[in-house]
């Protein structure tokens, strides 16, 4: 490894940088100031594409934040000069971002129109929410294909499934509100899903590496809207995890990135956008870990959520509050 | 001609400028009207949406437990998306309290229910279109106020714009571009119908002062009118002069014929010696003025007739030989020997007359300044085309006179003290002109000069 990895603890007398986070990593040393990047995606993901802009750009240095999506979202909106560049899962927090100005713009970018909003928020993965189970408890039992089969299975044998399921807490994670309120949207399932989870004492979870974790354990024999794209990594090593994407349709959404638009150092900002996007044309995995973006066939089948403002429509307070009021009635069961 | 006429700008310019200009006016205003218009369809357009967005967050406004819930669907702000992605803002308000949204969208106070108010307002150096929307909920505790404003960007509503204006830009240019040709088009038309007057004016021979009878544009016959009425005048001034000089010289001719013949028979009759010549000289000058009178007469006639030719056939060498037989005694109380050199049969389609007197002229001036003891050539010519030469042993025409010698009443300075009218040269020309040829003037090598007629 190339780069220099720094603890927290040397960061830790300088303001904002002071508080808990899930990950810091430094890439490169520079006399200049460092690149900034808040980000929702672990670090191993983003290494290579950080060491390939650096190798580019020499004399730069890179500070990775990660922290969850949510809180993303509350740090940048209260200090955006502090960071050149935002990346999330949390599509709606992330155009929310770019609506309210936050964004500045990168202009003449050669990436297709469905996957940038407002020339200031460009998509740059295709991942599925998944339903991942653990093979090993799963034995004897009828793999899912889709979100009916899991209810079914649910009902049929609650007690295997007792206190062994796994799903996002939707108030406190940004991406899991974005899945179940495009679930909700898109069936009916989702709240007779929710209500069956419910009913059979469903562990509620930040982040997906925590869920992934806990089925690798055999603490959960199953989990439903997972990251794809993490649960495929783990899967690769570990044979107990099966990855399955909901046959009726899988919910796709799209990591996005943003150059704050009171960047220390705009160009910079803007460099990076750029790099990152044309490492994602070229997809090669070896400095592209993550899933590129999906082609335009598989856009329809795999309900890829639309980059546009109504993604704000969940963000409303009044909705936000009623739809975790409705999540909570079905999924917190008052014994 | 134009040299001397006061210029002041030009008809086909000016009318080039005013047709031009009104249609760079005509297209500017084209242009600016379809630009205003397509302004006002594409607001109309972006404010439709607005209004549907915000009616559809209105409408789900409901009261539950007591508290004012709006659960919009999300149909309510995808509808807003746009080709430039627009950004969007919202606030929900009951009353004066935010319930949510944006809360620097402010409710405008003048909102009257049940009614959708728009405005443009710029916030942060966005162009934001505003629809703003209200509508009464009857609660338990009485009447409750929930106004929606939904704001986007302009962006979209731009790019069309200007993409229409470009067209507009284009199609009124191109409308400039035809109009322009055409007015030039048009202008050079109508000073076409001046410059064809006037070259057919121009084109006229010295004398011709007939009305124009080619057609001509309306707005032209007042000008022609009176060119017509002037020239009409003219010529008739012109004739009256002529007249008057003919009959002058008629009336002068007869009485002299009179005096000359007392004079003669006065002579006859007078012995002393400075008597008879003071006789002899006033004889003599009595012949100048009657010569001179009958040039006159003999120009009149020239101008006159030159306007109506009589054709016929002539034979130029029988007209030569009488008139040369005619002018023999006058040759020989000169001494001098004419002689005839005629290469063979010469016609001519002309007026007889004219061209007898113009002959005579040649001949009778020839004899005129030749000095005695001389001969004179009369030559009849046919090649290169017809032509009569006269030549004499005389001390020629002064070189710088060569152009000028055939003008009305000019006389040549190496005539001495020899009495003329100056008119000869003239008359010969003239004739020569209203046959469609022209009189040469020159010097023979050896001496003397050479008067050629061509026809």
């Amino acid at each position: 490894m190339r780069y220099l990895v720094l603890l927290i603890l040397l960061l830790a007398p300088f303001g904002i940088l002071a508080r808990e986070w899930e990950d810091l990593q430094v890439f490169g040393s520079s006399d200049r100031p460092p690149l900034r990047i808040l980000s929702s995606t672990d670090t191993s993901f983003f290494a290579p594409i950080i060491e390939d802009f650096i190798a580019m750009s020499p004399n730069t240095s890179v500070e990775y934040f990660v922290t969850g999506t949510v809180e993303l979202d509350q740090m940048f909106r209260a200090a955006p000069d502090q960071f050149d560049i935002v990346i999330s899962s949390a599509m709606d927090l992330q155009l929310k971002l770019a609506n309210d100005g936050f964004s500045s713009t990168v202009m003449n970018v050669d990436h297709p129109d469905w996957a940038q909003w407002h020339n200031s928020l460009f998509a740059f993965t295709s991942e599925p929410a998944a339903i991942v189970i653990n093979r090993k408890a799963f034995d004897g039992l009828n793999i899912p294909g889709r979100r009916q089969d899991l209810i079914q299975l649910m009902r049929d044998h609650p007690d295997r499934f007792q206190g062994r399921v796994g799903t996002y807490d939707v108030r406190q994670s940004g991406l899991g509100y974005l899945f179940a309120t495009q679930d909700a949207r898109a069936t009916e399932t989702y709240w007779r899903l929710t209500e069956v989870m419910g009913r059979v004492g469903a562990k509620l979870y930040c982040c997906s590496g925590q869920m992934i974790d806990d089925l690798r354990s055999g603490d959960l024999i199953m989990a439903y809207n997972v990251l794809g794209s993490y649960a495929q990594a783990q899967a690769a090593i570990s044979d107990d995890l099966m990855v399955i994407l909901p046959s009726e349709f899988p919910t796709t959404m799209m990591r996005t990135i943003l150059a704050s638009a009171a960047a220390p150092d705009p160009q910079r900002a803007d460099r990076f956008v750029r790099h990152l996007l044309k490492l994602q044309s070229v997809g090669d995995p070896a400095i592209f870990p993550l899933p590129p973006l999906a082609v335009s066939e598989d856009f329809q089948t795999q309900r890829t959520i639309n980059l546009d403002p109504a993604l704000m429509t969940y963000l409303d307070q009044m909705k936000r509050e009623a739809f975790i009021r409705e999540w909570e009635d079905a999924i917190v069961q008052v014994d | 001609m134009t040299a001397n006429v006061i210029v002041s700008g030009s008809l086909r310019n000016r009318l080039a400028i005013i047709l031009t200009g009104g249609a760079a006016l005509l297209a500017l205003v084209l242009y600016l009207v379809v630009r205003a218009l397509a302004a006002q369809v594409a607001q109309q357009g972006q404010d439709n949406i607005l209004s549907a967005s915000m009616s559809s967050v209105l409408d789900t406004a409901v009261i539950r437990d007591g508290r004012v819930m709006l659960d919009f669907p999300y149909s309510s702000f995808s509808m807003l998306n746009t080709q430039a992605d627009d950004r969007v803002f919202y606030a929900i308000y009951e009353g004066e309290t935010l319930l949510s949204g944006y809360d620097w969208l402010v409710v405008p106070d003048d909102l009257a229910p049940e009614n959708t108010l728009f405005e443009t307002t710029t916030i942060n150096g966005d162009h934001l279109r505003v629809a703003t929307g209200s509508r009464v909920l009857i609660g338990s505790d009485g009447p409750r106020n929930v106004s929606v404003s939904i704001a986007q960007t302009q962006d979209a509503l731009s790019n069309t714009l200007n993409g229409i204006s470009r067209n507009v830009a284009f199609l009124g240019l191109g409308f400039f571009l035809m109009s322009s040709a055409l007015a030039i088009w048009a202008a050079s038309t109508t000073s076409g119908q001046m410059r064809r007057l006037t070259t057919s004016v121009t084109r006229r021979g010295p004398q011709d002062l007939s009305p124009v009878t080619k057609a001509v544009p309306s707005e032209m016959a007042p000008l022609v009118g009176s060119l017509n009425t002037f020239m009409s005048r003219l010529d008739h001034t012109l004739t009256q002069s002529e007249d008057f000089i003919a009959e002058a010289a008629h009336r002068i001719r007869t009485p002299l014929a009179t005096v000359r013949s007392h004079a003669e028979a006065t002579l006859q009759r007078v012995d002393r010696e400075d008597n008879r010549k003071s006789l002899q000289a006033m004889v003599r000058a009595i012949d100048e003025s009657s010569r001179t009178a009958g040039q006159l007469l003999d120009h009149a006639m020239v101008t006159f007739r030159a306007e109506n030719l009589e054709m016929s056939q002539v034979d130029l060498v029988e007209l030569l030989q009488e008139l040369v037989l005619g002018m023999t005694p006058v040759a020989e109380m000169k001494d001098i020997t004419i002689t005839m050199k005629v290469e063979g049969p010469a016609t001519l389609l002309g007026d007889a007359i004219l061209l007898q007197n113009a002959l005579r002229n040649l001949i009778d001036n020839a004899l005129k300044y030749a000095p005695a003891e001389t001969r004179l050539l009369v030559e009849v010519s046919r090649s290169p085309t017809l032509s009569v030469s006269v030549y004499d042993e005389g001390q020629g025409f002064a070189p710088d006179e060569i152009e000028t010698l055939s003008g009305r009443f000019v006389r040549g300075k190496n005539m001495g003290n020899k009495v003329g009218s100056g008119l000869g040269l003239t008359i010969a020309q003239e004739v020569a002109v209203a046959h469609g040829g022209k009189l040469i003037l020159s010097n023979r090598p050896e001496g003397g000069a050479c008067v050629t007629l061509f026809f």
